[in-house]
């Protein structure tokens, strides 16, 4: 019996999990790239769009995401027909989540030599190819890093997905851990989660080894 | 070959730096040009000049009958992929192998796998390092990881290469052999190699032609020959004093000989010079001792270069034409004392 509860949490955290990290990596990706070639000295140096990009990535991280996801309630609506449920909840977490992987790639990205950089140039690559041909390949394994903090992050805000119904572990532990007082329960999705995360934590640094032939 | 046509380049900043002040120059094509300077002298603000890395503020940049500084950037791209350039930390692409390196400016101007795969083959065989194809950067030591960047800037058959500081990270030893496998791509390929180092052997070893760069303006350029006998600006000399140290202690040179009236000699010979018995000659036609305080004998690429300091003793008279015999045999005298 508990154990199915249990299940269905767990399934329903990896779907918020896994659905915002993809979209968050969609669209964190090509947003930290702009971020870090629109700055100055880069390939594609431009003040202005830098600033703008810089701005708004800044307001996305500095609203706290129980906020924001009752904030941003008439967008999900609008987005996936419906504000509550896991579905739902995956819209706040993956906004949440895009501003924070564009400066995690935005850093990995900054990492790469700019000797390599000037090196691409004098070959005769223009931005695009430097951007696909050095700028990520180089940076890979920074980026599945990232990715993987991004990741561990968003099992953090999940647990707050039971605001809107979003179901999830976190969830599980508060209605029947906290408010039903069922301290087994509490520890077996806490539990749950540690292995979760450390699980997470493991592959990526596993992937991100395999990557790095520096 | 390449011409650069009154260069001028300012960072601004707190403090405005003059990098590059009104330079000119001309690089002849197919030879091997060095230019020298010690650090901050601009001289790489200058070689980036020549494929536009840094874009100068004034000036013309031709290289093969084209001017560059008016292209297009897809122009200028054109144009850059005829031009290798080698750098002093290598700048390898981490996360390929070496003949993924090697194929990337191939990718980078489009030619298709199959020639790719045929022409990195190639590159390998020249620079030595076909069982390195699958190596990764990381695994290659600082000399076979210049033999990289050497053939991946030979990949798209440049007419120029342009070199960084190429040997300044690597030891002696990796030093002379990445030089004579930069000599020998010239001497074969035929292509005009401009070279920047603060290291004076680097410009006695393999080049043609040298300028020396001091404060953002070339101080003196010309054959490597005549700059290092005939140093006309006092920038060549200090640059040459550094590598031919030739400190005589200041006691040799003012001893007083118990009142015998001498002169001490530096003299230079190039070439067929340096074998002829010059000093026996003067010493067997003039009633002057000589007294060998310093010698020594270099080769300048092809060329043997000797210096020699002596002291000669004798009466004045005598002195004077032994001097001046020396004078007559077109030997650089220099007279210290």
């Amino acid at each position: 019996m508990l154990w199915q509860i249990l299940w269905q949490a767990l399934q329903e955290t990896l779907i918020m999990v896994v659905a915002s990290t993809l979209i968050a990596a969609l669209f964190g990706l090509p947003l930290g790239l702009a971020l870090a070639c629109t700055s100055p000295g880069h390939i594609l140096e431009n003040r202005v769009i830098n600033k703008l990009l810089g701005a708004i990535v800044n307001v996305g991280r500095s609203i706290p995401f129980i906020i924001l996801m009752v904030a941003i309630i008439p967008f999900t609506r609008w987005l996936v027909g419906t504000s509550i449920g896991t579905t739902a909840a995956i819209v706040p977490l993956s906004i949440a989540a895009i501003p924070f992987a564009a400066r995690l790639v935005e850093s990995a990205i900054f990492e790469i030599d700019r000797g390599v950089i000037e090196a691409a140039q004098s070959m005769g690559s223009s931005p695009w190819q430097i951007i696909w041909k050095v700028l990520i390949p180089e940076a890979r394994a920074s980026l599945v890093l990232g990715l993987t903090i991004t990741t561990v992050n968003l099992v953090g805000y999940s647990a707050m997905a039971g605001a809107i119904g979003g179901g999830g572990l976190g969830d599980l532990a508060i209605r029947f851990g906290y408010q039903r007082f069922r301290g087994d329960v509490m520890l077996q999705t806490v539990i749950l989660l540690v292995i979760l995360v450390q699980a997470m934590q493991m592959l990526g640094d596993w992937a991100s080894r395999k990557l790095s032939k520096r | 070959m390449i011409h650069l046509k009154g260069i001028s380049k300012t960072y601004s900043g707190a403090r405005a730096v003059h990098a590059l002040n009104n330079v000119d120059l001309q690089i002849p094509a197919g030879k091997i040009f060095g230019i020298i300077g010690s650090s901050g002298a601009g001289k790489s603000t200058l070689l980036r000049c020549i494929n536009l890395l840094e874009v100068p503020d004034a000036g013309e940049v031709w290289v093969g009958g084209t001017r560059l500084d008016t292209l297009t950037p897809r122009e200028l791209r054109r144009a850059r992929q005829k031009m290798g350039m080698i750098f002093q930390h290598f700048n390898l692409l981490t996360s390929r192998t070496v003949a993924e390196n090697i194929a990337f400016p191939l990718e980078i101007a489009g030619v298709p796998a199959k020639e790719r795969q045929r022409k990195v083959a190639n590159l390998l065989e020249i620079v030595g390092l076909a069982d390195k194809a699958q190596a990764y950067p990381a695994q290659l030591s600082g000399g076979q990881k210049q033999r990289v960047g050497i053939a991946r800037a030979l990949a798209n058959d440049p007419q120029v290469l342009l070199c960084d500081e190429a040997t300044s990270a690597l030891d002696p030893e990796t030093t002379k052999s990445v030089l004579k496998l930069l000599q020998s791509i010239n001497q074969r390929l035929g292509l005009t190699i401009v070279l920047i180092t603060h290291e004076m052997p680097v410009i006695q070893e393999i080049c043609d032609f040298v300028a020396v760069m001091e404060n953002g303006i070339v101080q003196e350029t010309g054959p490597v020959i005549d700059v290092f006998t005939r140093p006309q600006s006092e920038a060549a000399r200090r640059m040459l004093r550094g590598t031919f140290a030739q400190n005589i202690p200041p006691e040799l040179l003012h001893r007083n000989n118990n009142g015998e009236p001498h002169r001490v000699l530096k003299l230079s010979f190039v070439g067929e010079r340096a074998h002829e018995p010059i000093i026996s000659q003067m010493v067997q036609h003039f009633k002057v001792d000589a007294n060998i305080l310093f010698g020594r004998i270099d080769q300048m690429k092809d060329l043997p270069f000797g210096m020699l300091v002596i002291e000669l003793v004798g009466p004045e008279e005598q002195l004077d034409q032994a001097v001046g015999f020396l004078e007559s045999q077109h030997v650089e005298l220099e007279v210290l004392v």
